[in-house]
């Protein structure tokens, strides 16, 4: 990967624990390089979200702890940092589930967003959400939990846009989505992070379309980084294809095919 | 018995006078729950401790009004900060019912420190509201009542005018809506908290201040937070309006039966009315309606 001064957020290393008793994370590591979009892709309780909460420092909201290993943001350490004061300092984290405050407005929404602009000298711009997400324009006056869901992580991405960030943590976009109204989403991503120039770290359970936008990914399971490897690497990768993309090379014929296994699981 | 149009007025004028007292109260109860969701059964008892700390900047130490009410606010200020950190921010975590029972203990640890400080005995504040009482054409308003209106009136325009223009009205309900993602978009959630707990108590030691100065102080006069319990469910427990109009108007309701009616009748209006609206308009007249999206 890229030199050490090319990389806006570095995970080192990093154990988490939740509730002093479950250890969700062991010993990970992964790195997003200024301007890039890195997807980490995993199965349902494979501890994605959970590498994003220790990064926005969120996790302790949720009585978890890292025991072990550095974060560190445009070469700062995040631990002991308090959740608001690293939004403040330009990362973003679009929580899984949308999480819009329900009863604002959008544009209330929007304005709450601008906390984020505290103690940088840069004026609050709802113009570029709205030119993002048209929709959200003519809906500004609408209360966000009216909204539909698509509308709702449509506003959860232009809080982002509205705090100026250097990185968004995206956290399953895609989430309860129709197909079409995904791609529309991933698009917009994707214009974002080459228009603004904003890294991201993308969560995703929807691997082919969150390989289609980013620049390199990670895979994990159980808490750690299994495969990593740049998309073009990773989409031609044999078992990523089968496990996570959901291409077969099997044929029926293949009657052993049941004795393929992750490799990486033994 | 021939009612006569000028005790009507004068009944509804005495009668707005402590609603307005009782909507001051409620909109202290309203900032704390319109950003943490808290339900402060102690806001009667930040209201009497707050009577008591003028009592004792004003008749204690013998300081000038000008000294003894700012000094007064500040240490409000001060105790509902040191109330938050230390009784409700450790419980942020847990289950509101247990914050709420923090709270109903909160009302014996204020009476016991009142109680320790300046014992059980009822005392009268120092005037400092001007004597003259106030004509109104011809109806007869007593002048603590009509002052402390005005000033209670004051302070509750200020206050809606702030949280309808501050962006900062915003971050309280977004705090209240959703901790972790008002932290995630930059609102510092636990100063959201601090400065809800001092601002409600300044407040209510406004509040304090001048039921006080009307009736006197002891440390029972905190069951004056029960009405105001009535107001704030009529009114809507997170709208500073609700708690306002449903102040002025439970208090005019209290008066008016009490004159007309009897003593007795008082409570059995003002339930009623938080029965009826309970079963109509379960949110509070101006409460926020839960959004449910199906």
């Amino acid at each position: 990967m890229a030199a050490t001064g090319d990389l806006i957020l570095e995970v080192n290393n990093i154990e988490v624990v939740y509730n002093k008793a479950i250890q969700a994370l062991r010993g990970l590591s992964l790195a997003v390089p200024k301007g890039k979009i890195v997807a980490l892709l995993g199965s349902n309780g494979a501890g994605k979200s959970t590498v994003l909460k220790a990064v926005s420092a969120l996790l302790p909201m949720e009585n978890g702890l890292v025991t072990e290993g550095r974060i560190t943001f445009d070469g700062e350490a995040v631990e002991q940092t308090a959740p608001h004061t690293l939004v403040r300092r330009g990362l973003f984290h679009v929580m899984e589930g949308r999480r819009i405050f329900a009863d604002l407005t959008v544009e209330e929404n929007l304005t709450a967003a601008t906390y984020a602009l505290t103690g940088r000298d840069i004026a609050p711009d709802f113009d570029i959400v709205y030119r993002y997400f048209p929709r959200l324009a003519e809906r500004r006056k609408s209360i966000a939990g009216y909204l539909s869901g698509g509308e709702q992580q449509m506003l959860a991405i232009g809080r982002a846009l509205v705090a100026k960030p250097r990185v968004i943590l995206l956290d399953e976009p895609s989430l309860g989505l129709a197909p079409l109204l995904v791609e529309e989403i991933f698009a917009i991503i994707a214009r974002i992070n080459a228009e603004e120039g904003v890294s991201m770290l993308l969560v995703e359970q929807n691997a082919s379309v969150a390989l289609s936008i980013a620049h390199y990914g990670y895979i994990m399971e159980t808490g750690r980084i299994v495969i990593d490897g740049p998309t073009e690497k990773l989409t031609s990768d044999r078992d990523v294809q089968e496990f996570y993309l959901g291409l077969s090379h099997k044929s029926y014929r293949d009657i052993k095919h049941y004795k393929r296994r992750k490799r990486w699981l033994s | 018995m021939a009612i006569e149009f000028i005790d009507i007025v004068e009944t509804s004028l005495a009668g707005l006078g402590t609603g307005s007292l009782m909507a001051l109260t409620g909109v202290a109860f309203v900032i704390i729950y319109k950003a943490t969701k808290v339900i402060n059964l102690a806001i009667g008892e930040m209201l009497m401790i707050g009577a008591f700390v003028f009592y004792g900047f004003s008749a204690g130490l013998a300081l000038p009004i000008w000294a003894s009410v700012p000094a007064t606010l500040v240490v409000a200020a001060l105790i509902g900060g040191v109330i938050e950190r230390t009784m409700i921010r450790p419980l942020l975590k847990d289950n509101p019912v247990s914050v709420f029972m923090v709270t109903i203990g909160l009302t014996s640890v204020l009476i016991g420190v009142v109680e320790l400080v300046w014992s059980a005995e009822p005392r009268r504040l120092p005037e400092f509201l001007p004597q003259q009482p106030v004509l109104l054409g011809d109806a007869f308003i007593p002048s603590k009542t009509a002052y402390s209106f005005l000033i209670a009136s004051a302070v509750m325009a200020v206050l809606i005018t702030v949280f309808a223009f501050w962006r900062g009205g915003i971050a309280l309900r977004a705090t209240a809506t959703d901790r972790a993602a008002a932290s995630s978009v930059g609102i510092d959630v636990p100063g959201v908290f601090s400065f809800s707990w001092m601002l409600a108590a300044t407040v209510a030691a406004l509040a304090g201040i001048l039921v006080g100065s009307v009736g006197g102080i002891s440390s029972a006069m905190g069951l004056f937070g029960l009405s105001v319990f009535v107001v704030v469910i009529v009114g809507g427990l997170d709208s500073i309006l609700g708690a306002l109009i449903a102040g002025l108007f439970i208090g005019w309701l209290e008066a008016m039966v009490g004159r007309f009616m009897g003593g007795e009748f008082k409570l059995l209006a003002t339930f009623s009315i938080l029965l009826i609206v309970l079963v109509v308009r379960p949110y509070g007249l101006f409460g926020t309606h839960e959004i449910e999206r199906l």
